[in-house]
């Protein structure tokens, strides 16, 4: 008996990569974005997720955006990758779960994405995390 | 139990950070289709609320409704399991069987009665029908699913079966099937239709139920509209092409490999309602149309008697004796099952739940 690996298959890769023209509106979204934060400061986050993108619309939107100075990855619920894009202000926001697939990609336009920002709840609890590491010194150092 | 903590406490007690506990609101707020920047709205509202308990039903289905479920990536079904939801009974899932597996049911009924959910996949024979085509336990899923929902405060069907009949219903219907809403009207019915439904739409409604606490906006069928608000072809990235009259003819010429618009090949994307051209599948891999399939409709009532999968949807189908069919099918039932249905309209205790009999196994329509 002949298995499936009998079967002649030809995949056929177009030579160019098809345009579905649906990046270039999301640039025009992220420059109404800038010109808003640069003047009232408010800023702005798309769901890329939300778009009806065709194959390689993400790619071609990313590599577009190019990648700037600042990276940053975030250790919770999985990985969250972070970098900004080669236009300040433009930030990539790439949310990965558990098993390492992705759960949300956004673009945020703001000085520093939110998530990156130490939160409040926690800012509150620094003090007394920071009072056990002493403690945990022994009482030496604090007697000194 | 289950419900007494928020799941604000219980991330918390799991060592969940405030930066995994907002992304993980980010992720939700995506996955509702809700414009990001309510990610905080969420948030707070998550931390308060309860895990409710749920019931999950399986009754005339094929399983690729659950199966659709663990396949969800955000969150993981272990997080909706196990940290959102309390799933007290799952045929499928469960560990339990045979009178254990009852008796969790009956148990998360008394201890949350008034507020859990009900999930049900799958159609059921409806009054009328050979009760034997679909049982559990001995009994009718007409009986178990009216017993389970009288203490529900809303009832989910997921997938096109529960939801409007689905495949189990197609012409010439022999099992008499009917859909979760024909029977329930007493109680909160939310629809959540696709064959099968896009995993991230079954999680995004309980997700959402959750963290309003209330029933989300539907549309006429009773579908959620943030995920059912859009047609597929409003939504498609072939829809430029569409616009131009750029159609491909047959799967494999010059258009289709272009890219074009799959509409003459049956494509019902222009009636269909459904997130697949956002959301996509498999972790947002790819949907059907973008792997060069037109979309059959899958959400939508009575798709499988919609005509063929492949003609186009001006195309008129020969269908109309579809309704007329049913009804002389269920106009043939047996009396004595007629009967022993009726006598089963009492009230919920179980001992009054009649066993189906093996006569009633071996009756032909
Ligand atoms: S492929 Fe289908 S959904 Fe997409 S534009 Fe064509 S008809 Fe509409
Ligand atoms: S593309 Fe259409 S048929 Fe396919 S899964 Fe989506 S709604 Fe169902």
């Amino acid at each position: 008996m002949s298995g499936p690996e009998s079967i002649s298959l030809a995949v056929e890769v177009p030579k160019v990569a098809q345009e579905w023209g649906n990046s270039l509106p999301i640039l025009h979204e992220v420059r109404h974005a800038l010109e808003r934060l640069a003047t009232t400061g408010v800023p702005g986050i798309i769901d890329l997720g939300a778009i009806p993108f065709g194959p390689g619309d993400e790619a071609r939107l990313l590599a577009r955006l190019g990648r700037g100075e600042v990276e940053a990855v975030i250790h919770a619920l999985g990985e969250t990758r972070i970098w900004e894009s080669a236009v300040p202000a433009v930030w990539l926001i790439d949310h990965y779960n558990a098993e390492g697939e992705r759960i949300a990609l956004h673009i945020e336009i703001d000085r520093i994405p939110s998530l990156l920002l130490t939160q409040p709840e926690d800012l509150a609890e620094a003090t007394a995390r920071l009072d056990g590491i002493l403690d945990g010194e022994g009482g030496a150092g604090a007697s000194a | 139990m289950a419900t007494q903590k928020t799941l604000g406490e219980s991330l918390r007690e799991h060592g969940v950070t405030r930066r995994g506990f907002l992304k993980f609101c980010a992720a939700t707020a995506s996955m509702m289709a809700l414009p990001p920047t309510m990610t905080s709205a969420i948030a707070a509202a998550l931390d308060k609320a309860r895990r409710p308990s749920v019931i999950w039903l399986s009754f005339q289905e094929c399983t690729g409704c659950t199966e659709s479920l663990t396949r969800s990536h955000s969150p993981t079904v272990e997080n909706l399991i196990l940290d959102i939801i309390s799933l007290d009974y799952h045929h499928t899932l469960q560990a339990a069987s045979g009178d254990a597996a009852e008796e969790a049911r009956l148990a998360a009924m008394k201890e949350n009665w008034g507020s859990y959910l009900v999930v049900v996949d799958g159609s059921l024979p409806g009054p009328g029908s050979n009760m034997g085509y679909s049982t559990i336990a001995g009994h009718s899923n007409l009986d178990i699913l009216k017993e389970t929902v009288e203490g529900a405060a809303a009832v989910v069907a997921v997938g096109t079966c529960a939801a409007f009949g689905g495949l189990p219903r197609a012409y010439p219907n022999p099992t008499g099937a009917v859909a979760v809403q024909d029977i329930i009207t007493n109680k909160p019915i939310i629809n959540v239709s696709g064959c099968p439904p896009i995993p991230t739409v079954i999680t995004g409604v309980l997700a959402q139920y959750l963290t309003f606490g209330t029933l989300p906006e539907m549309d006429d069928y009773k579908r959620p509209l943030a995920f059912f608000g859009q047609s597929i072809h409003d939504r498609c990235y072939r829809r430029p092409f569409y616009d131009k009259g750029l159609f491909a003819e047959t799967f494999d010429d010059e258009g289709a490999k272009a890219g074009w618009c799959l509409y003459r090949l049956g494509c019902k994307g222009p009636s269909t309602y459904n997130a697949c051209a956002t959301m996509r599948w498999n972790a947002g891999t790819s949907w059907p149309v973008e792997s060069g399939h037109p979309c059959l409709g899958c959400s939508e009532p009575d798709f499988w008697d919609a005509g063929g999968f492949y003609q186009a949807l001006s195309v008129p189908t020969a269908n109309a004796t579809h309704t007329l069919a049913v009804a002389g099918v269920a106009g043939a039932v047996v009396g004595g099952v007629a009967a022993a249905v009726a006598k089963k309209q009492q009230r919920h205790a179980v001992a009054d739940r009649e066993p189906v009999t093996i006569e009633q196994l071996e009756q032909r329509l």
